[in-house]
């Protein structure tokens, strides 16, 4: 059956040390490869303030792994986070899926531009410095943040 | 229909009295507060990914109490407000969006 795509998100005490990180890492790593699996990115955000308490921490290490595998991986990925001391919070999520939908209607989108824009006689692809960017909306919320902090 | 009707009536202010749907209610039940036309924000931006990560794009949807905003207010568009709730969802189990505030 072909892998399937989740998100591993777990939440570590604020004093972890880099090291214990990586330890933990290593162990998560274990189980994947045993269980035929792999990580595909592995990302460390760093200690953020948590929305709330969680066994009386007010921050918390968080570090994403997107893993590549079966859902019995998974399963037993989760059950051995679920047991271990360290890890105050984690969260398994299935991506591949949603990836799935979200590069159809992006393909959908730009086809369907390339489309119109042929038809108008136009090339199929925007050209630099014509009509609005895209960033432009960004910049309107941004905005609207300058204005209060001056 | 009412268009037509108001057009083909000749008489030109009514006509386009009752070309403002208001014609077949009586004029005393006309609300007369405008209001701006709500648009979904993930439809205007084309946003496709509405992610449980991204606090940013989450937080206006989360006001203050911690609930999540109804599509009545905030104009969003049922199949991204399904998406949203998810994304909420999720992000507030790891802790990157409060249940509720006191």
């Amino acid at each position: 059956m072909a892998d399937r795509q989740y998100e591993l998100v777990y939440i570590l005490p604020p004093d972890t040390t880099e090291q214990q990180v990586a330890e933990l890492h290593e162990q998560v790593g274990q189980v994947v490869t045993r269980m035929n699996g792999q990580i595909e990115k592995n990302e460390n955000w760093g200690r953020r303030r948590l929305a709330y308490e969680i066994g009386h921490h007010k921050e918390g290490v968080y570090v994403l792994d997107v893993i590549n595998g079966s859902g019995e991986l998974m399963k037993e990925l989760d059950r051995r986070l679920k047991v271990m001391d360290m890890v105050i919070r984690h969260m398994v999520v299935r991506v591949d899926e949603e990836k799935k939908v979200i590069d159809r209607t992006q393909t959908k989108r730009r086809t369907e531009s390339e489309r119109r824009r042929v038809k108008r006689g136009l090339p199929p692809q925007r050209q630099p410095g014509e009509g609005r960017s895209p960033m432009d909306s960004d910049n309107d919320d941004d905005d609207r943040f300058d204005g209060a902090e001056v | 229909m009412a268009f037509g009707q108001g057009r083909s009536g000749g008489g030109g202010g009514r006509g386009r009295d009752k070309d403002k749907k208001a014609g077949d209610k009586k004029d005393g039940q006309r609300r007369p507060m405008f209001r701006r036309r709500k648009v979904c924000k993930f439809c205007a931006d084309k946003i496709d990914d509405i992610n449980y990560k991204d606090v940013k794009l989450l937080g206006p949807f989360v006001p203050e109490r911690g609930k999540v905003l109804p599509r009545r207010i905030s104009g969003t568009c049922a199949m991204h407000q399904r998406k949203l709730q998810v994304a909420i969802k999720r992000a507030r189990q790891i802790a990157l969006i409060p249940y509720v505030t006191e």
